[in-house]
């Protein structure tokens, strides 16, 4: 059912009335700077914006609604109690800029994060600035230029980056001025290292890397990539997209890593909020601690309690600077601090070990039940990839027809079409918080999709029916824009 | 898949050119090419007068799945582009070879680059296929 | 399961990672709190926090925020969704998304606003980016800021933007009125690919946005708006700028219903006119049909974003602030064109009204002439440091030190008073300075 848009549920003249002041009051800007149009904003009345935002919500799939194996995604179950503590009063009324004398309470969590934060990955220097896990690549990337170009290396311009990579990967590369080298994964999913030996030289500023890969297998030549790596003069960048597959049990920081930016909505289960906001914290080794991005929380130790306080310009000379108006997505780290406080250090470990348990049991079980899995002779790390090449050939399925399926089944679909490198495929990560039941069910409603598109598959192809709206016409909204309403 | 205009040269990046009776070539995208692509939702022009570099980029063309660039076959200067297809990007799917022409331009010299004709071309797509 | 996976227990699941790399244990993790032990933590700590009455501005605003806006941005299936590749699952999200930008389109007068990015900074910075890319007919990769754009904004930009070879230049600041000295702009050398004007400037003070925009333009330059979206409802839109409009307009959201929150998370909004819509970085929303001609929306123009473009694509972001986009599309749902006028004015009257009181101190004079929207600076008569502390002892952050940002204004101090602050609020404030500076 279409819900109308709130503007055509405006009718003029009408709105909230107890939620602006009483009065408009008297403006002595001059007529010049003033607008002669008022802005076309909707006009509907308190009851009516509840009821249009409850029923727009109730269209959506969420994690609290729905099973969501989006691979790469990380959904787990965001608790509740860490937005109602990072929305405290004390804490969501308090100015960026208020003194931090005034501002302990905070800085105490944010110190005690960054502390947690290098622990768990084994890193020497923590920045929680960077403001989404694309913003901390940029971090993470533009560190690495510094420290070349500190050292009197300018020329080392190239990043290399396996085939495989997340797309923000090339694109941060791109941003940072760099130039892309692009490296062939082997066919058992580990990087190849003769085509890396080949690739790197006195142009190269470093790798970017995800371990467990986008494939959803661990690196397991780790080790030897980080030696020739450094050893022709590269840093090692670690996107740490999955570092839900190995927290607690390995930590970027052994694995040689020089950087690593973590996405703190995806591992530490802070809200998606239907696009953002994320946190893309970066973890430093030695090499490029001076070069972390600004403000960072130090501590003062004294004779009473200790001090917290900003770091700036001045302490941090070397900064590649601020990347954001203020110090990041402050109410985002509080929720992380919240969660990782409530696991603590065996919650921790608990968390790699079942994700990684869930993801195999429902690689087994899928399987078993006839689908084609990318890499078969691989443990899954905490997601695993199917791909559908097979039933797309002799059924004409595709891995599209399957996400649209599964909708109608009561489950978002995995993540589709990425990595590029496997054909039709679906990478799937079920995450910790989810019970072997509701596998299962996913796993039977997978066979169920194979099994329609064997007696029919036409209407297979008209899937998603039980929706809000049956699929989109995407041709259209690219040709025909319509972004905005107009009366 | 439809035949092959005989009197086109084609590069491995999936282009065509025809050489036209002034001179000039006439560029643009095969069958092939749109197929993959999907239907195209915009075409980004060079503009007329434009200096081009073989190998460099001449266009870009989008559809909801990809923007993909379209490299200048050889060197030369933009004499046309096909405005049609600000409106109507289909033209290109519907028509490859004839309406949706994207560009053409004077070659700085009469070499046709790295060019094959039919036959080679259709070689690749066999190639690619298998 | 285990028996399903063919294993003996869970270790054997990591066994294709070297062993020297497992770890016995995590060192500096503490043992994990229970609910109850993290609430009285975090009630403590917030609890040391609150309190003082807050007059400080420079980018960040305190308004009220209806107890409607983040009770329905909190619902569950809002908080936990997902980004809406699946359209078909998500269209709560992506029909909230299209009103935003349906809002944000009509607040800057511009044709088409993108889903949002991460705040006003890293807005101007990708703003930049896409006036080099959109503005062909120049090879200048030379940004000129106006004197009143937010310094740290400038700071962030350079740190973004500046590998890709920009340069960020500033008019200089004209010291009676606040405003900036273009007369640089008119000689036209060294024309810039854009020009950046803050409307109001961080001193809350209004440039002339109509000359400026037209001598821009006249140079070749693109024009870039940043704008504060509240004073939107009474102030000139950016399309409106001049004889041609400013082309891309953004700035910080977080007035919009987003609690201050010790800065962030907040959102940049993003605006441009139609020719440059395959510019603008982030995500897009477009209204569409399904299959049945019923009307629907979806993620559009997403060949340029980075999972589909790369290396080529038009910025790295795969965010967008989805949560306080929703917040923010409830707050200007409920307050309407009126009631953020309501908002505007009476913040602008707060802030007069409290400089007024304020001025009548002695040591106490206006920093700058002419109208200013909420914020206003003032000249003091001994260095500002000390009296914003004895101020803060008392309850009252009384604004920022400008000698931190701005050195040649002397000893000068920035306020802001929204909406929120009653009579009596002021009068607090008047007192304790008039105190602290006798």
């Amino acid at each position: 059912m279409h819900e109308p848009l709130i503007f055509e549920k405006s009718r003029r003249g009408r709105r909230a009335y107890a939620q602006a002041p009483a009065e408009r009051a008297e403006c002595t800007i001059p007529a010049e700077f003033l607008r002669d149009e008022p802005p076309m904003l909707p006009e509907a009345s308190e009851l009516q914006v509840v009821r249009h935002f409850t029923r727009l919500s109730q269209q959506n799939f969420s994690i609290d609604t729905h099973f969501y194996p989006l691979g790469s995604c990380t959904m787990k179950y965001n608790p509740r109690a860490c937005n109602l503590l990072a929305m405290l009063p004390g804490f969501a009324s308090r100015h960026p800029l208020g003194p931090d004398r005034y501002g302990q309470g905070f800085l105490a969590c944010m110190h005690e994060l960054q502390e947690m934060l290098k622990a768990v990955t084994g890193m020497k220097a923590v920045s929680l600035t960077p403001m989404a896990g694309a913003q901390g690549e940029l971090t993470g990337v533009a560190m690495i230029r510094a420290y070349h170009v500190a050292r009197g290396e300018p020329h080392r311009l190239e990043v290399i980056v396996p085939d495989a990579a997340h797309g923000t990967n090339p694109a941060t590369a791109t941003m940072c001025g760099c130039v892309v080298r692009e490296l062939p994964t082997g066919s058992d999913g580990d990087i190849d290292l003769d085509a890396l030996r080949r690739a790197v030289g006195p142009n190269t500023a470093g790798i970017m890397l995800t371990n467990p890969s986008t494939l959803g297998v661990f690196e397991r030549n780790i080790t030897e990539v980080a030696a020739i790596v450094h050893a022709a003069g590269g840093l090692l960048y670690y996107d740490g997209a999955n570092l839900n597959a190995i927290l607690g049990k390995v930590r970027p920081g052994d694995m040689e890593f020089d950087v690593i930016h973590m996405n703190l909505h995806k591992t530490f289960s802070t809200p998606h909020g239907g696009g953002g906001p994320g946190s893309g914290a970066v973890g430093v080794g030695i090499r490029l601690m001076p070069f972390l991005p600004i403000p960072i929380v130090g501590k003062r130790e004294g004779k009473g309690d200790p001090e917290y306080f900003w770091l700036s310009e001045e302490h941090m000379p070397q900064s590649i600077g601020r990347l954001s108006g203020f110090m990041g997505n402050a109410g985002v780290l509080l929720r992380a601090y919240v969660y990782m406080r409530m696991l603590g250090r065996d919650g921790m470990r608990r968390v790699a070990e079942f994700a990684t348990l869930n993801a195999n049991y429902l690689m087994a079980r899928l399987e078993q039940a006839g689908f084609e899995l990318a890499y078969p002779g691989r443990r899954a790390s905490h997601e695993f990839i199917v791909t559908l090449k097979r039933q797309a050939k002799s059924l004409n399925l595709t891995a599209m027809d399957v996400a649209k399926a599964l909708l109608d089944h009561g489950f978002h679909a995995p993540t589709t079409y990425f990595p590029l490198l496997v054909p039709e495929c679906l990478l799937i990560e079920p995450t910790e918080t989810e019970t072997r039941e509701m596998m299962d069910r996913f796993a039977d409603a997978m066979i169920a999709i194979v099994r329609e598109a064997e007696t029919d598959i036409r209407r297979l192809k008209g899937a998603p029916y039980t929706m809000p709206v049956r699929r989109l016409d995407d041709v259209k909204a690219a040709r025909n824009l319509d972004l905005a309403w107009k009366p | 898949m439809s035949e092959l205009p005989g009197d086109l040269r084609f590069t491995g990046e999936h282009e065509w050119l025809r050489k036209e009776e002034d001179g000039s070539v006439t560029i643009g995208i095969t069958d092939h090419a749109q197929s993959a692509l999907g239907d195209l939702v915009f075409v980004e022009l060079p503009e007329t007068g434009q200096e081009l570099e073989a190998g460099g980029e001449m266009a870009v063309v989008e559809s909801v799945k990809a923007a993909s660039d379209v490299y200048a076959p050889v060197s030369g200067t933009v004499l046309e582009v096909n405005s049609a297809l600000a409106d109507d990007p289909e033209k290109i799917n519907a028509d490859p070879y004839g309406e949706g022409w994207i560009v053409r331009m004077q070659p700085s010299d009469d070499d046709m680059g790295d060019t094959m004709d039919p036959d080679a071309y259709q070689e690749l797509l066999d190639d690619l296929e298998s | 399961m285990l028996v399903a996976i063919g294993v003996p227990d869970v270790e054997s699941l990591f066994d294709e990672i070297p062993k020297e790399l497992l770890i016995k244990d995590l060192d500096g993790i503490p043992d994990a709190l229970g609910e109850m032990e993290i609430s009285r933590l975090m009630r403590a700590r917030a609890a040391e926090d609150s309190g003082p009455s807050c007059f400080i501005g420079a980018g960040a605003y305190e308004h009220h925020i209806p107890a409607v806006v983040w009770d329905i941005a909190t619902r569950g299936e809002f908080y936990s969704a997902y980004t809406p590749y699946q359209a078909e699952a998500s269209q709560g999200t992506l029909q909230t998304i299209y009103e935003y930008q349906s809002m944000i389109a009509s607040l800057t007068g511009l044709d088409a606003s993108n889903a949002s990015l991460y705040d006003g900074a890293s807005a101007l910075a990708e703003a930049a980016l896409m006036a080099v890319r959109a503005n062909r007919g120049t090879k200048s990769r030379r940004i000129l800021l106006a004197a009143g754009v937010n310094g740290t904004y400038r700071k962030v930009a350079a740190a973004i933007a500046g590998s890709q070879g920009l340069t960020f230049d500033r008019l200089p600041l004209h010291t009676g009125t606040g405003t900036s000295d273009f007369s640089s702009l008119r000689d036209g050398s060294d024309a810039p690919v854009a020009v950046v004007i803050q409307q109001p400037g961080f001193f809350g003070t209004l440039e002339s946005i109509h000359e400026i925009t037209d001598l821009a333009h006249s140079q070749g330059a693109l024009v870039i708006a940043v704008v504060n979206p509240t004073s939107l409802a009474i102030l000139e839109a950016p399309g409106c700028w001049g004889e041609q409009g400013a082309d891309i307009a953004c700035g910080e959201g977080q007035p919009l219903g987003v609690p201050l929150s010790s800065g962030g998370p907040y959102f940049g909004f993003m605006a441009c006119k139609n020719a440059l819509i395959r510019q603008m970085p982030g995500r897009i929303v477009g209204r569409t049909t399904d299959l049945d001609g019923n009307p629907g929306f979806t993620l559009t123009l997403q060949a340029r974003e980075q999972h589909i473009r790369r290396s080529k694509a038009t910025s790295n972001i795969c965010t967008n602030q989805g949560l306080m986009v929703t917040a923010a599309t409830i707050y200007l749902s409920l307050l309407g064109q009126e009631g953020l006028a309501r908002v505007a004015s009476t913040s602008c009257r707060r802030t007069e009204e409290l400089v007024e009181m304020l001025c009548a101190i002695d040591g106490v004079d206006h920093l700058f002439g002419g109208p200013h929207f909420h914020e206003c600076g003032l000249r003091l008569d001994r260095p500002a440091g000390p009296v914003l502390d004895a101020l803060a002892a008392r309850g009252i952050l009384g604004g920022i030190d400008l000698s931190g940002t701005n050195p040649e204004l002397g000893n000068a101090l920035l306020v802001c008073a929204t909406e929120t602050k009653t009579k009596a609020d002021l009068e607090a404030y008047r007192d304790a300075l008039r105190d602290i500076m006798s």
